[in-house]
């Protein structure tokens, strides 16, 4: 059974159906992200303290020019095809799907950060942020008491020690030596993970959401540029509707991410 | 299909975008350095270059400044909505009573 209206517009809207089909779907991502927007406005202007700072910004500004650039490719790679020059094309879609991989390999290096950065909040009521020995991951204070460890060596970060001094540390920035703290003084340990605050569960929720849209939109386009570029031979009009309906959420998932740099990057 | 001359020109427009999207990046995190006086004001003007950067990306990449109705329908509905989201939760913190003293 043929499929109607992949290549040829339908004549009641004017378009293929898979174009009205990807729009009625942005249409719901719209909403989606929306919803995460507004538990994002609702949860800082809530909280008593909103944490800024924490995230490394030329990292993320860097992360925006990949995606931008990743976006202008795919529409050139659409274009390409437009002008019958498939090499093009195939040229400007491997770019978007570098890209993404780029994105997502960044993405997942400021992810390992946070995972390895710690707060541990003592019982004397300070507060100190810095990376455990060892560099452990997702650590904290029920996970030190089930591995029965009685302390933690402690490296503070400069800039955010609060009571570093009090510890041996160094508050005049950089990485002080690491100082070792009890187990019975520590009320609180816990690394940048969702369950620290409110600030790093929206964050986590807002970007991981993001980046399993840039994976679902990076395996789409791969397919794209690899097996399924074979209909450009059999059906070249319905494979570029193809392209332009795959670019069509890769710009959307650009779109979300430069609200979601501000926001959370600068802000 | 367009006529590959058509293309050509929409290709100067997209590598033009390309430029004013990198330019905008600039900007925002540049104006995160200008320290101003009023956080209302810093979110404005983050916001308000995001939302230009987007119009770029939807009306010149995505097409939206030369679509069909059926879109327009589709994305009419959609902003209404996304608006009505965003309105009833500032009428539901508007309606939060403020405590006599603060």
């Amino acid at each position: 059974m043929d499929i109607p209206y992949t290549s040829k517009p339908r004549p009641d809207t004017g378009l293929y159906n898979a174009k009205v089909g990807i729009w009625l779907f942005l249409a719901s991502e719209v909403m989606l992200f929306g919803a995460l927007f507004s538990s994002y406005i609702l949860l800082r202007i809530g909280a008593d303290k909103w944490p800024s700072g924490l995230l490394n910004i030329p990292i993320g500004t860097f992360n925006t020019a990949v995606l931008i650039t990743s976006s202008v490719t795919v529409v050139m790679a659409w274009a390409s095809l437009k002008m019958n020059n498939f090499p093009k094309f195939k040229l400007y879609m491997g770019i978007t799907i570098l890209c993404a991989l780029a994105f997502l390999g960044i993405k997942s290096i400021e992810y390992k950060d946070k995972f390895t950065h710690y707060q541990v909040w003592l019982k004397d009521g300070t507060t100190q942020t810095g990376h455990i020995e060892g560099n452990p991951y997702f650590l904290n204070h029920n996970k030190l008491d089930a591995r029965k460890l009685d302390h933690i060596m402690f490296r503070s970060d400069g800039g955010h020690v609060v009571a570093a001094a009090e510890h041996g540390g160094n508050a005049k920035g950089g990485h002080a030596a690491a100082v070792k703290i009890e187990r019975k003084d520590i009320q609180r340990l816990s690394a940048y993970v969702p369950a620290h605050s409110t600030y790093f569960a929206i964050y986590f929720t807002l970007t991981a959401l993001h980046a399993l849209h840039v994976v679902g939109g990076s395996l789409v386009l791969a397919f794209f540029w690899g097996p399924g570029s074979k209909m450009w031979k059999t059906d070249p009009e319905r494979f570029t509707n193809r392209i332009e309906v795959g670019g069509l959420f890769w710009h959307f998932v650009d779109l979300v991410w430069i609200f979601l740099f501000p926001v959370l990057y600068l802000l | 299909m367009a006529h590959s001359h058509d293309i050509s020109k929409h290709v100067r427009t997209y590598i033009a975008i390309f430029v004013a999207l990198l330019v905008g990046t600039v900007v925002t995190v540049g104006l995160y350095y200008v320290h101003f006086n009023s956080v209302a004001v810093t979110i404005a003007v983050a916001l308000v270059i995001a939302s230009l950067k987007s119009y770029l990306v939807a009306g010149f990449f995505m097409h939206l400044n030369s679509e069909k109705k059926t879109i327009y329908a589709i994305m009419a509905v959609t902003v209404f909505f996304f608006f009505a989201l965003m309105g009833l939760f500032i009428w539901s913190f508007l309606d939060i009573p403020t405590p006599k003293g603060l």
